[in-house]
């Protein structure tokens, strides 16, 4: 373990993170700890208590003080509008209600307690309607509560013999091709609802002063807030000012959420004239945030006898519940990865997403890909079975190599590292010794052993990044050091520190010499989200090369000038009073994407993984425990090897969550487990020791070396896997998530 | 209701509805926010604290039973500048990413570690059933616990008293010039 780095080569070093020390002594300020504000008020939302209705009225009680609470309604709002891809989603309900919990007014008073018999001397008048509940409802389009036809978005991506003009030519040809194939197997995969649960539940402090508004909170983009208040509060840029407090954990949840409470936030400041703090208590968050979207995906392939795979068709069904938000991007990213790590001559894959009358869902790390890879992953079993073949063999035969097209034609090049993941996480577990061996069973338990082999594409889809510009500054501080300032936020992954390694290696300066601003919109550029495994690959590239332009002009400085590194920066700065370098994205040239008919370089590069399995399953209660995780991923370079272990770790402990204990259960629109104590992710003694390796296939057009994002693959992977382990160990096969032992039971019962 | 109480150390006294929660009486009253809130029933552990040695959720426990008792909170492990080998350690493995779960683990694993001074894995895993951390998938956390018990031990057999080592106010400085956030 390296303590203090040498002073230039801190990338590939696991330097100490650097809001360490704040984090381990308890000083960190997340938004909830910061002081309270001169005249600080609490605020809270009212919401719908039914999934679809009319809103007749909102009710005050007359016989109750309302001298020192505010009342915020949808007639308080500038712009009632919550500006994303679309922007039908009202900041406050009018008229319509399309979900159980939308929000209906807003509430603030200095005293807590008044606040929530406030809350109960309102009444809200709401008329109940049928609500739709499930994807089939919508997709059936009796009953219509978004567009024509309950339709969001739809994309076909289409290859080989699918290629044809139109969508009904294009499935005549992959039929056509499926028709030619020895072997072929068809199957339905499903996935459900999972809640993000970072322990740091959702908050934000909003005030406004002559600036305009402020507002602080945990969020992961500042400037997805910033657009959103600009919007709604009808406010000129300048005016908006968003800064991120320490966050307590993300996942996407803290994606898209945050600009709404940030918005109610300033609402109720706006009309009370005070400070407002509003944190939501976790039974709100879990109720009105986002969630993974619940997806249906039907696959039917056709193969050579000996696993040679030929033809995909894959129709993919994702419910985006009652607002647009990011639904379209996700299913985007879902339809890309939907046909998984493999090779494929003829392609047709359809995706829908529909709205229903449940909470919007968004963002959730592998935004879409975790449901697809789950589905394909899956199906490569049932390949498996149907051709009597090892699931692993079936894989590596048809596993993309470089120069090998992808469904969208993408011919891949460079770190491409998917064999050597297969191969070291296969000789790290012992897998076909104890595949070979067969299920041990020992008495009631039987173990098994599992697979799954995947890609996640790193960074945004298609021109993303290029129509997305994002931006870093650098500045020159005195004392030879460097400060970036960038918007793309630590929310614990460790972007702060692996930035600075990354900065201080472009400029041969010792990481300790690098500053990190608070992003906060009034300071730093708009780098782009901080989502979609982009942070450290795109951003990072872009605060390598404004450090390295930094750090020549003090070099050019040194050389005309003479002294050290500090002396020739400090007479730099003296000189010029501001030294800084903002600095554009600019992707790889060759990238090419047609975003009208889904063909091109999806992503301009992806990150590869094979998970390794093995499971115990309890043969009279169901109950799968995880005895050992085996993770070989290519992060094509790991600037902090410890923190990159890190993300893998906790993302694939997500991913084992969601395979076989988060559930949300529903109840007519309603989340009737809506508390940690009965929505359940793993603990310590639920994870299994996890076996991480790292495998480099540089990225050259990464930073550091060619880092490549890994943030969102970690989650793709694991429910697959241990499905496969669970079938080694039982027979037992799923093809739905949860695998909780009562469905795991169900199962055995109608096999 | 007057009550007293010692809290990392110092003796503090406030007035406080009895039954008001001991996570409100520290963040509120007294401005330690390092203990936090993450689920208020009992279930996160990010409120863990030891009272009288034991740990507790802070979430649960009315403050007027604290009356003349003692209580540890994360900032009474150790500060910038001397933490104690427990933090350094959770600094140096990977055991804290978002960090809001680590108060309360660190005070679990600083439990354990005082009962256990050489604990394995499971002894680990068993002491952190009741933090619930959504970062890490708990491995780093249970190497960081794993490397401070070494530290610890290592640290006790130079000093003679192992009860000394993972306090504070008596542990050496161990910091190597740290950066902060800013
Ligand atoms: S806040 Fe006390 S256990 Fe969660
Ligand atoms: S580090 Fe984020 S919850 Fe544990």
């Amino acid at each position: 373990m390296a303590t203090s780095p040498p002073s230039t080569h801190s990338v590939g070093v696991s330097v100490p993170r650097t809001d360490g020390t704040a984090k381990v002594t308890g000083s960190a300020r997340y938004i909830d700890d910061l002081p309270g504000m001169p005249g600080e008020i609490f605020g809270r939302t009212l919401r719908s208590t039914v999934p679809r209705g009319v809103l007749r009225g909102i009710r005050l009680d007359p016989s109750f003080d309302w001298s020192d609470v505010t009342v915020v309604e949808a007639r308080d709002i500038p712009v009632n509008a919550i500006l994303m891809i679309s922007e039908e989603q009202p900041v406050l309900a009018e008229g319509k209600i399309l979900h159980a919990y939308e929000p209906v007014a807003l509430i603030a008073c200095p005293d807590r307690l008044k606040l929530d018999r406030a809350a109960r001397a309102i009444t809200l008048d709401i008329e109940p309607l049928p609500a739709i509940l499930d994807i089939d409802t919508a997709l059936a389009g009796k009953d219509v509560i978004w567009g024509e036809d309950n339709v969001f978005k739809r994309y076909l991506i289409t290859k080989g013999r699918g290629d044809a003009e139109g969508r009904a030519a294009s499935e005549a040809g992959i039929d056509a091709a499926l028709a030619a194939c020895d072997v072929v197997v068809s199957g339905r995969y499903e996935t459900h609802h999972q809640e993000q649960l970072y322990i740091e539940p959702q908050g934000f402090v909003a005030f406004w002063d002559d600036a305009g508004v402020h507002v602080t909170g945990s969020l992961q983009c500042p400037y997805y807030v910033h657009k959103v208040l600009k919007r709604a509060l009808d406010l000129s840029s300048e005016r908006v000012h968003v800064t991120q407090a320490v966050t307590g954990g993300g996942f996407g949840g803290k994606e898209e959420y945050p600009s709404i409470i940030a918005l109610h936030a300033a609402l109720l400041a706006r009309k009370s004239r005070r400070p407002v703090r509003m944190i939501y208590d976790r039974t709100e968050d879990i109720e009105a945030t986002t969630k993974r979207h619940p997806a249906i995906v039907e696959i039917t392939t056709g193969c050579d006898r000996d696993g040679t795979l030929r033809a995909l068709k894959a129709r993919i069904l994702m419910d985006g519940g009652a607002y647009m938000t990011l639904t379209p991007v996700v299913l985007s990213r879902g339809t890309l990865h939907a046909a998984g790590a493999y090779r494929w001559q003829d392609a047709f894959i359809e995706s829908v997403a529909v709205a229903t009358n449940t909470p919007p869902n968004g963002a959730f790390r592998g935004f879409g890909a975790p449901q697809t890879i789950w589905a394909i992953e899956r199906h490569m079993d049932r390949i498996a079975r149907a051709i009597g073949k090892d699931p692993v063999a079936l894989r590596a035969q048809n596993l993309l190599r470089s120069g090998d097209t992808t469904a969208t034609g993408q011919t891949l090049g460079l770190s491409v590292g998917g064999h050597a993941c297969l191969e070291a996480a296969l000789a790290e577990s012992g897998y076909h010794e104890k595949r070979a061996a067969g299920p041990a069973v020992n008495g009631r338990v039987a173990r098994g052993i599992g697979a799954s082999v995947f890609m996640h594409g790193a960074g945004f889809t298609g021109s993303g990044e290029r129509m997305l510009k994002g931006k870093v500054a650098i500045d020159l501080l005195p004392g030879g050091r460097l400060q970036i300032r960038t918007a793309s936020t630590d929310i614990g992954q460790g972007t702060e520190t692996v930035f600075r390694q990354i900065a201080a290696d472009a400029a041969g300066i010792p990481v300790t010499h690098v500053d990190f601003a608070v992003p906060s919109t009034t300071v730093v550029p708009d780098s782009g989200p901080t989502v979609a495994s982009r942070t450290v690959m795109v951003v990072g590239a872009i605060v390598e090369g404004a450090s390295r332009e930094i750090a020549e002009r003090v070099l050019a400085e040194q050389a005309a000038g003479g002294g050290s590194f500090t002396e020739a920066g400090d007479r730099l700065l003296s000189r010029e009073r501001e030294v800084s370098c903002l600095k554009v994205y600019e992707p790889p040239s060759f990238i090419q994407w047609d975003d009208t008919t889904y063909k091109g370089d999806a992503y301009p590069c992806f990150a590869w993984a094979c998970d390794i399995a093995e499971v115990e399953v309890d043969l009279d209660t169901f109950e799968v425990t995880v005895k050992n995780f085996w993770s070989a991923t290519d992060v094509g370079k790991a600037i902090h090897p410890v923190m990159c272990k890190g993300q893998i770790e906790g993302g694939t402990l997500q991913a084992i969550g969601w395979a076989l204990c988060e559930e949300v259960v529903w109840k007519e629109g309603l989340i009737k487990n809506p508390r940690m104590t009965n929505y359940i992710i793993p603990t310590s003694l639920d994870a299994p020791p996890f076996h991480t390796t790292l495998i480099e296939e540089p990225w050259p057009y990464g930073p550091g070396g060619g880092a490549k994002g890994i943030g969102e693959l970690p989650m793709d992977g694991g429910a697959p896997a241990l499905a496969a382990a669970i079938e080694h160990a039982t027979g037992l096969i799923a093809d739905s998530l949860p695998m909780t032992p009562e469905r795991l039971h169900t199962l055995a019962r109608t096999a | 209701m007057k009550i007293s109480f010692k809290v990392n150390g110092a003796a503090r006294e406030l007035d406080a509805p009895p039954l008001q929660r001991l996570l409100d009486a520290l963040r509120l009253v007294l401005g330690l926010t390092g203990t936090k809130e993450g689920c208020a029933e009992g279930e996160c552990g990010a409120c863990t604290v030891l009272l009288d040695g034991e740990p507790v959720n802070a979430c649960l426990v009315p403050v007027g039973q604290c009356q003349g008792r003692e209580i540890t909170t994360v900032e009474g492990l150790g500060a910038a500048g001397h933490l104690s080998p427990l933090q350094r350690c959770f600094i140096d493995h990977g055991g804290a990413q978002c960090g809001i779960c680590t108060p309360g683990v660190l005070i679990s694993a600083e439990h354990l570690l005082r009962r256990n001074p050489d604990p394995d894995d499971d002894a680990i895993r068993e002491a952190l059933a009741g933090n619930l951390c959504r970062c890490t998938g708990y491995q780093r956390i249970i190497e960081s616990v794993r490397a401070a018990a070494v530290l610890r031990r290592a640290d006790a057999r130079d000093v003679g008293d192992p009860r000394d080592v993972g306090d504070a106010r008596g542990a050496r400085d161990v910091s190597h010039d740290r950066q902060e956030a800013p």
